[in-house]
């Protein structure tokens, strides 16, 4: 397999040093390849500083849907000398390399590569439009009603806050950035009290703070939404790389027992509707929703039908059992504390018991609602005894790297994490050759599908050098192993 | 409305004797009057309505509080009431809200929130439950307590001064910083009305010994007197050299500080 052969896909990579404008200038040649009918997926490569060192943005489009980008570039545009040299083993044989050009003339290349691959400018007008995973998620709260979003910027989350903040209204969404992560989700959980609809957000170390308040939604039974956009940890870690490290610490996150959902978007298509979907199943359920994204996610973007999104009929569903201050003859009491149905402090033993299995109850009511969601997606070829499984943005890499596989194979998308969907996945996994792919050293993924499941998955293909997939080394790999 | 109307059935279970409980009827006579007088008018419109009133609790032998009150409440993690106040003011504005702090909770746990709540004139009041130690705790030092207390967990003395708590909030932006007396029933009332109709972030720290742990009411008692009513309230200067005289001859009560200036909500809204 040589991926010069992808005779239909093509790779621009821009290069330069951080304030040199790469990411302007390769959103800029996104949208315009976008505009005129091309499929698109454009990663985004930087450090964690403002100025210098190197900013490198790629992307890939086709006539055909883009999963992923690809290494090997067809055009390499520098924006400074050192980007020629890092990149010079990435361009394919008679690559154009574009140096010293400024935006406009950049372009104009473009458009002639274009004719002379044969491509008319104008020959489709697209409905795409290019969107990252945290713009699209956004958009879904927004659809679903979100009435405050509060947030303490920190990568990869950053562009949540940034995209809700200018949607602002007088009198519709508010966005608020507290003096921290613990005063986000404090403030989020008094705001659903009285009544708002309300996300925060934060990459994982910012939600490791919010551990005890997320832990007192549970008690208290407020809703709230959680995106947490996962970085390459522990700690503050790689900042601005990705990792699917924190999928364990997503689903056991908050001391103590109470049910939770957490959900996994793979793209921002899924961004968009589960970021709708989690606004909705908190206020439903009263329990707290989380939304796992990652670096990947978060800020690459593709090319998406955004209409067809935003005319999606994203209901707002309301919740006539809940109960808020400010209600004539009514007190509404909500406490940390073990409480009973009034929110008075308790500590008898038949008390905790019975409240512990009234927060259960509701895990019921999940079960049955997860029967009528996408708990989790098949791709590829349903009958192929060769499964690989995985979640988050690993999909991309894994949708495009299907198109290099020397076989077909059953690709399962896990989307709810927590509840897990034993069942679902079971009847996808069991007795087959299953593959679970994952951006982690520990394979979380393989051992929480073991633990629920039963299934023993000793294949694993794990990255944790936080860098994304790249589709043909996977494919490599993967066409060895199903071989 | 009656003031046994705010209170519900539960057992009081602070310490007899508990100066908690002074305040617990303070607020349940400030609240009383408030809710039946035309006099008080934030909006200068209506009196304060009882459905709208939401007091906020921490964590701390003053927490407690929310069970002893028959009216809308929050009691939240251990320092994290006021964000969550601030949040709920932001998402129903019409909502009065107070809340129920100790020095502990808010001083040594949850200051950020303290400090930034101040800065940010957040249109809520705090009542402080100072007794200058943690009680439900069974007695450490804390933010407040006096350089040299001796508790189970500084048996030699505390290293640390204390913070003067009314100096650190008008440095930080309250629009009303006062101080009352948790014995003085009619004083303490008086203040939480004032503290609850202004329009800002209130301050109220209420002087509350343990008679536990670090029993300060023979110290306060001859120290604590009430500034005059001509005090100026609105000279941040003279408020801060006032709060500064808390020397060991005496502790001055009374509204230090109090100026109007937009608050955080009417800005989210404007």
């Amino acid at each position: 397999m040589n991926e010069d052969q992808n005779k239909d896909i093509f790779t621009i990579g821009i290069g330069g040093a951080a304030g040199d404008g790469v990411k302007k200038i390769g959103i800029n040649i996104g949208k315009f390849l976008c505009e005129i009918g091309f499929e698109i997926y454009l990663s985004i490569d930087y450090p964690s500083l403002i100025r210098g060192g190197h900013n490198f943005v790629r992307l890939s489009f086709s006539r055909n849907k883009i999963w992923n980008d690809y290494e090997r570039l067809d055009i390499l545009v520098c924006l400074n000398e050192e980007t020629k040299e890092i990149h010079k083993d990435e361009i394919k044989e008679g690559a154009w390399v574009l140096e010293g050009l400024k935006t406009e003339e950049i372009l104009e290349k473009i458009k002639e590569f274009l004719s002379v691959k044969g491509f008319n400018e104008n020959e489709q007008n697209s409905k795409l439009s290019l969107i990252d995973g945290n713009t699209a998620f956004a958009k879904g709260l927004e659809a679903a009603g979100l009435d405050f979003y509060i947030g303490y910027p920190m990568t990869p989350s950053t562009s949540i806050l940034h995209y809700l903040a200018s949607k602002q209204t007088k009198d519709g969404l508010k966005v608020i950035q507290p003096e921290n992560e613990i005063a986000v989700i404090n403030m989020a959980l008094g705001i659903s009290y009285a009544g708002k609809r309300v996300a925060v957000g934060s990459a994982t170390g910012g939600f490791a703070l919010m551990q005890e308040a997320f832990s007192f939604a549970g008690q208290a039974e407020l809703p709230l939404v959680v995106a947490v956009s996962q970085r390459q940890a522990p700690a503050t870690g790689v900042p601005t790389r990705s990792s699917q490290s924190d999928l364990r610490f997503a689903i056991h996150s908050g001391h103590g027992e109470f049910p939770r959902i957490v959900m996994a978007p793979g793209d921002p298509e899924e961004a968009f509707e589960i970021g709708a979907g989690a606004l909705n199943l908190t206020w439903n359920f009263k329990v707290p929703v989380i939304v796992l994204l990652d670096k990947i996610l978060s800020e690459h973007l593709m090319a998406v039908n955004i209409e067809k999104l935003k005319d999606g009929n994203i209901e707002r569903l309301e919740n006539g059992n809940l109960k808020f201050p400010g209600t004539p003859e009514q007190v509404v009491k909500v406490t940390s504390y073990e409480h009973d149905e009034n929110g008075i402090t308790v500590d008898k033993a038949e008390d905790v018991k019975r409240m512990v299995e009234k927060r259960f109850i509701k895990a019921t009511h999940i079960a049955e609602e997860m029967k009528n969601r996408e708990t989790i997606k098949v791709y590829g070829n349903t009958d192929s005894s060769d499964t690989l499984v995985f979640f988050g943005s690993t999909k991309s890499p894994i949708l495009e790297a299907a198109k290099h596989f020397n076989k077909s194979i059953k690709l399962v998308q896990i989307v709810w994490l927590e509840p897990f969907d034993a069942e679902k996945v079971e009847r996808e996994l069991e007795g087959k050759r299953v593959i679970c792919v994952e951006g982690n050293y520990g394979g979380q993924l393989a051992s929480l599908i073991s633990e629920k499941t039963g299934i023993k998955i000793r294949d694993k293909i794990l990255k944790y050098d936080s860098m994304p997939f790249d589709p043909i080394e996977l494919a490599r790999e993967i066409n060895q192993k199903f071989s | 409305m009656q003031q046994s109307d705010l209170a519900t059935k539960e057992k009081i279970t602070w310490c007899p004797g508990c100066p908690n409980s002074q305040i617990l009827v303070s607020f349940r006579q400030a609240v009383t009057e408030m809710i039946s007088e035309d006099s008080f008018d934030k909006t200068q419109d209506k009196k304060l309505k009882i459905e709208n009133l939401v007091a906020f609790a921490g964590i701390g032998c003053h927490g407690k509080i929310s069970d002893y009150l028959n009216i809308n409440s929050f009691t939240s993690l251990h320092g994290r009431l006021i964000p969550a106040m601030t949040g709920a003011k932001c998402a129903n504005p019409a909502l009065t809200v107070v809340g129920f702090s100790g020095d502990g909770d808010s001083h040594n746990e949850g200051v950020e929130h303290l400090v930034h709540a101040a800065k940010r004139n957040s249109d809520v009041s705090l009542f402080i439950h100072d007794n200058r130690v943690f009680a439900l705790t069974t007695g450490q030092f804390d933010a407040l307590s006096p350089k040299g207390f001796k508790g189970k967990s500084t048996p030699f003395g505390s290293l640390e001064e204390p913070f003067n708590p009314l100096l650190l909030m008008l440095a930080s932006g309250a629009t009303f910083v006062a101080r009352t007396y948790a014995g003085d029933i009619a004083g303490t009332k008086r203040i939480m009305q004032a503290a609850i109709a202004h329009k800002g972030f209130s301050y109220v720290d209420i002087i509350q010994p343990c008679i536990t742990f670090f029993d300060t009411r023979d110290y306060f008692k001859d120290r604590v007197y009430w500034i005059g009513e001509d005090f100026a309230k609105d000279n941040l200067k003279a408020a801060m050299e006032k709060v500064y005289e808390n020397t060991e001859e005496k502790v001055p009560l009374g509204i230090f500080y109090k100026v109007d200036k937009p608050t955080f909500e009417e800005e989210l809204y404007k």
